[in-house]
């Protein structure tokens, strides 16, 4: 009898042997087999546990190719866990995660070695070319998986924090192997699939491609970030690679219906076209479907805290232009709750906090017992026995097909660009600009722009590169405005309402 | 000129767009821009920028966004 699956590393062991030679991820420069992914994440595992690197983070600090999936890997195969960062990511974010995670070895590739040393960071700094060179020890390898359980954190990736510090999602191989399952059942992926990767691989989003490609023995393309500039040019690799499924963000989707891309070119081989994130405008929309009538559309929506996505909506009628699309459903093995002001489940049709149960939740914010409690809490249902559910701070309906419905955050968070940014962590690192007397941002829905305002003496040019330093690229703002005071409420708080209506008013 | 120059320094106040011929190879301008840029010159100009159009060298310069505008301000 076969046992319960309790390892992610058991998806790439199953493949190796049916799919050796099959190009497992391929970027613009590299690629490698499933025997290749097996076998030098299985050299950089034996390398990191001789290191004395056991149940530790491990920074994987490497660019956008099959190299820095395969250090992933390989850090699982150590038992330690994976944070994978980004030449992209800015100083600034670099350093807070450094300061709380404290790592003692980052991973590193030929071109980022040199970008590590100007940080303060003490620990080791391995060359990927280097480890994979190591010599794989099965017995040790054995010894440490027989150790592993399925709680055990397999990643650790930063989402925005409102006070500026960025929080670390911890996540398990139980939480990944049920999302895996769960997702890869809905996009029916199998041995056959083409992915056409487009989202960084230091958010969970990538985890839609990583983990199915290894479960079916899959091909995933990384596609080059520039390509998301040139709409064509895009179309051209997607029909080049035999693309069929793709997992992105709305507005990468957008960018190629708007520019009127499909008069010129069409995906031939695209069959399943998943996204999230973000609201898709229905005109936009029906241009893909008009266009692509034979593939199926789902939208998916959920929280890194809860592995991946939560919830699917496999489109299956029109929709006019002021309707959105559901998020339909909770995934098997995941239950949604809504709760109201009062923690008690909202009648049919009212809105409510989007609370999620099930095996999908991940183990909590790392280093920040805190914060883990405020989101992480007992069922307030349920008082009979120890049971955690994820309060997403979205609020949600069911409309009268019982489908569930997005409403609005309860708070300053936004998503922007397929990345959910919280506005304070903006107006933190603003007002850290020397002798700035005031900074408070807003979010121009419509048009998707973030729009900051402050009160000070330095240039917008000055308050520009300083931001560019310390936020992530989709965090800048894209519009500065000078002010000679900021509007307040009665109470003194920046009154956003006005900054809102001065914004719109323009 | 000074038209496109205004839409280029609102997305990136920093930079001297006047002598800059690397906005596309230095990634000055990237895929969070495009959008922006291209609905904003369309706006601006009153002009539609067709998709085949939606290239590298098109966008490396100020210059070559006159250039652009200008071929298909002729064109219509």
């Amino acid at each position: 009898m076969k046992t319960m699956q309790n390892n992610v590393l058991e998806y790439l062991e199953n493949v190796v042997g049916k799919l050796a030679n099959k190009i497992a991820y391929a970027s613009e420069t590299s690629e490698a087999s499933f025997s290749e992914v097996y076998k030098n994440s299985r050299s950089i595992g034996s390398f990191l546990y001789r290191q004395g690197h056991y149940k530790e983070p491990i920074v994987v600090f490497m660019g956008r190719h099959p190299e820095a999936i395969i250090s992933f890997y390989g850090t699982i195969y150590a038992g330690c866990y994976y944070v994978p960062i980004d030449d992209e990511m800015p100083r600034h974010r670099i350093e807070l995660i450094f300061q709380s995670l404290n790592p003692k070895a980052v991973i590193c590739d030929n071109e980022t070695i040199q970008s590590v040393e100007s940080f303060d960071y003490g620990g080791k700094v391995y060359l990927y070319d280097d480890l994979v060179k190591s010599s794989i020890d099965e017995q040790l390898l054995g010894k440490i998986r027989d150790k592993q359980i399925d709680t055990d954190p397999i990643y650790i990736v930063f989402t925005s924090g409102s006070t500026g510090i960025p929080k670390g999602v911890v996540a398990c191989h139980r939480s990944v192997i049920d999302y895996i399952e769960n997702l890869s059942d809905v996009l029916k992926i199998n041995e056959n699939t083409v992915f056409g990767n487009q989202t960084p691989l230091y958010v969970d989003a990538c985890l839609k491609e990583l983990y199915p490609t290894l479960k079916y023995g899959a091909t995933t393309y990384i596609i080059p970030k520039s390509l998301f500039m040139f709409p064509l040019k895009l179309v051209e690799f997607l029909n080049e690679k035999k693309i069929n499924t793709i997992c992105w963000v709305v507005s990468a989707l957008t960018m190629i219906s708007a520019f009127g891309t499909f008069e010129k070119a069409i995906p031939e081989y695209l069959t399943t076209i998943a996204f999230g994130s973000e609201v898709f405008p229905i005109k936009q929309f029906n241009m893909w479907r008009k266009n692509l009538p034979d593939a199926r559309f789902i939208n998916l929506y959920g929280p890194t805290e809860c592995t991946g996505m939560s919830c699917y909506y496999e489109v299956n009628r029109d929709f006019e232009l002021d309707e959105v699309i559901p998020i339909g459903r909770p995934f098997k093995n995941t239950d949604i709750i809504l709760l109201d002001d009062d923690d008690k489940q909202v009648i049919q049709g009212q809105a409510g906090e989007i609370c999620i149960r099930g095996s999908s939740l991940t183990l909590g914010y790392y280093g920040d017992f805190k914060r883990t409690n405020e989101a992480f809490v007992q069922n307030p249902l349920n008082n009979s026995y120890p049971e955690l559910i994820y309060r997403t701070g979205d609020l949600g309906k069911y409309n009268d097909q019982g489908e569930l419905i997005f409403v609005s955050r309860k708070d300053n968070q936004i998503k922007h660009m397929g990345h959910r940014i919280e506005l304070g962590e903006i107006e933190v690192v603003a007002n850290m600009y020397p002798d700035i007397k005031s900074a408070s941002c807003i979010f121009d829905d419509i048009r998707k722009k973030i729009v900051l305002y402050y009160v000070g003496d330095m240039t917008k040019a000055e308050l520009a590169s300083f931001l560019k330093k310390k936020l992530p690229r989709y965090m800048v703002p894209n519009m500065i405005e000078q002010l000679d005071s900021m509007p307040l409420t009665a109470n003194g708080k920046i009154n956003r309402v006005l900054l809102k209506e001065k914004y719109y008013g323009r | 000129m000074e038209q496109i120059l205004e839409i280029l320094e609102g997305l990136h106040p920093e930079i001297d767009f006047e002598t800059c011929d690397t906005l596309i190879d230095d990634k000055i301008i990237d895929s969070f821009d495009i959008v922006t840029l291209i609905s904003d010159l369309s706006e601006e100009f009153d002009v539609t920028i067709p998709v085949e159009d939606i290239i590298p060298e098109n966008f490396n310069s100020a210059k070559a966004i006159k250039a652009l505008i200008e071929r298909l301000l002729e064109d219509e």
